[in-house]
């Protein structure tokens, strides 16, 4: 029988939460990296023993850890005792994300826009989502804060910034979220070699179709009122966006207030909020073999990050968005003021799609029959960062 | 031997039980006892000094002998008690939230 394994990236520290096929009876096991924040973690496709985690310390900075069994052990790959230190420090580490500002492959470090409209410098701070490649386990990208793109081709045990997203010329209008200025979502088109789509909280969506080299803005269609032009090119507070693999050029997005669609790979968008509560929200996904299947979890405002009336509620729309309907079985209707954050909701690939989120409060809900009843897996694990789902043969 | 003393997490991500002892050549510098820590415990590049510049992280103090070293040159001698191993370098973790 298959199995699932969830990956909860927390503020302090990682979980796995292993269930077989019926997805009733979990164990659970850590914290592993005690005290850290877990922003992310995720298996490879390739091999799904192959786990890569982003812990990060205000205080120490950023550390890459792998697992190769996994998540019974970790290390930070590529690492040797006894290399020389500084001041020849290493050109490759598994937790150096230097922005390549080379003259061979590099672009100039520019300034972004800050809260206040000046100028500020690009800082490296964390590393938000890291993202599988889907045919070569070495292979894995990370999306950082200060927004850039890195690329390991050896596991994580080095990294190269992709600097054609940074350095291609709007930079200095993108600015931070609440959050800071954070490159969340990576998506890999499984079908189109070379495009992927990523994601920028508050720059907004872009492509590339060369395998990272050059991108283009898709931002048509978003509308943002804390902008002076609300429909400007870049600078758009973009929460998440999801993919259906068998359809990748159908995207869908939940911005900072707005859920919208894209069926022509980000060319153009337009609203789907249709009959939702509220349509501000961080999450979003797709039912792992319905593409038209999507769900998100209303937040009540950008002032009030909680749900509505204090009922938590994830909403589905079984017609692409535009008809919600409200799923609530098992999750509390009352007195409930948690969020749920960015990266914290995933399916799994179960006959009967699974799908997962993870709350500021510390539950991990489970719906093992595509949201028609939930239940919590825990309950009170530190505030949950991110949710990644794992089916394994 | 100089006797390095981790955070708590900085601690447990070397896996070092306790102090770190380490064997510095003189002159015994900021910049060499970091140097010779980073080779014994390479998953500390980048945790105490930044990657890019080389700096102290923002966040991290370094006390020795009763006095702040945060701030003092890299490369100036520390105090000969530490030196001489009778009094530890301390790597302190700033008082920043919980």
């Amino acid at each position: 029988m298959s199995s699932v394994r969830v990956l909860v990236g927390t503020r302090k520290g990682a979980f796995i939460l292993s269930a077989d096929g019926k997805r009733k009876d979990w164990t659970v096991s850590g914290p592993f990296f005690a005290g850290w924040e877990i922003y992310h973690m995720k298996g490879s496709p390739v091999n799904p023993d192959r786990i890569y985690v982003s812990q990060s310390s205000g205080w120490f900075g950023q550390i890459l850890q792998r697992s190769d069994d996994g998540g019974k052990t970790w290390q930070q790959p590529g690492l040797q005792p006894g290399e020389p230190a500084m001041p020849a420090f290493p050109d490759k580490a598994p937790n150096r994300f230097v922005y390549d500002t080379s003259d061979a492959s590099g672009k100039e470090l520019t300034t972004h826009q800050w809260y206040d409209g000046t100028q500020h410098p690009w800082e490296f701070k964390r590393v938000w989502h890291l993202e599988p490649c889907l045919t070569d386990a070495e292979a894995v990208y990370a999306g950082v804060e200060d927004a850039a793109l890195f690329q390991s081709k050896d596991g994580g045990g080095s990294w190269q910034e992709l600097s054609g997203l940074r350095g291609h010329g709007t930079g200095p209008k993108w600015q931070p979220g609440a959050g800071g200025m954070c490159l969340h979502t990576i998506l890999l088109d499984p079908v189109h070699a070379g495009r992927m789509y990523i994601a920028i909280s508050a720059a907004g969506a872009f492509r590339t179709d060369d395998g990272g080299a050059t991108w283009k803005p898709i931002n048509r269609g978003l509308k943002s009122n804390f902008m002076p032009d609300p429909s400007a090119e870049v600078g758009h507070c973009v929460h998440h966006v999801a993919m259906h693999p068998a359809r990748p050029q159908v995207l869908y997005m939940q911005k900072h207030w707005d859920v919208m669609r894209s069926d022509d790979a980000g060319e153009n968008w337009y609203e789907v909020s249709g009959n939702l509560p509220t349509d501000f929200g961080f999450v979003i996904d797709v039912h792992a073999h319905e593409p038209e299947t999507v769900y998100v979890v209303p937040i009540k405002s950008d002032s009030e990050h909680f749900p509505l009336d204090g009922a938590l509620k994830v909403y589905r729309s079984r017609t692409g968005g535009n008809e919600w309907e409200a799923l609530t079985k098992g999750l509390p209707q009352k007195d409930c003021y948690v969020n749920v954050l960015r990266d914290a909701m995933a399916v799994d690939q179960m006959e009967k799609c699974g799908v997962y989120f993870g709350t500021t409060g510390g539950q991990v809900y489970a719906s093992p029959d595509g949201g028609e009843t939930w239940s919590a897996i825990v309950h009170d694990l530190p505030a949950v960062l991110s949710v990644e789902v794992q089916t394994l043969a | 031997m100089i006797q390095v003393v981790l955070p708590y997490h900085l601690r447990n991500l070397a896996q070092a039980e306790g102090d770190v002892m380490l064997d510095v050549p003189a002159p015994v510098t900021l910049a060499r006892v970091l140097d010779v820590l980073e080779q014994l415990y390479p998953m500390l590049r980048g945790t105490i000094r930044e990657y890019e510049t080389g700096k102290r992280r923002a966040f991290l103090r370094f006390f020795a002998c009763a006095e702040d070293w945060s701030h003092e040159p890299m490369d100036k001698p520390l105090p000969e008690a530490v030196a001489q191993g009778r009094e530890p370098l301390l790597v302190v973790g700033a008082i920043a939230g919980g």
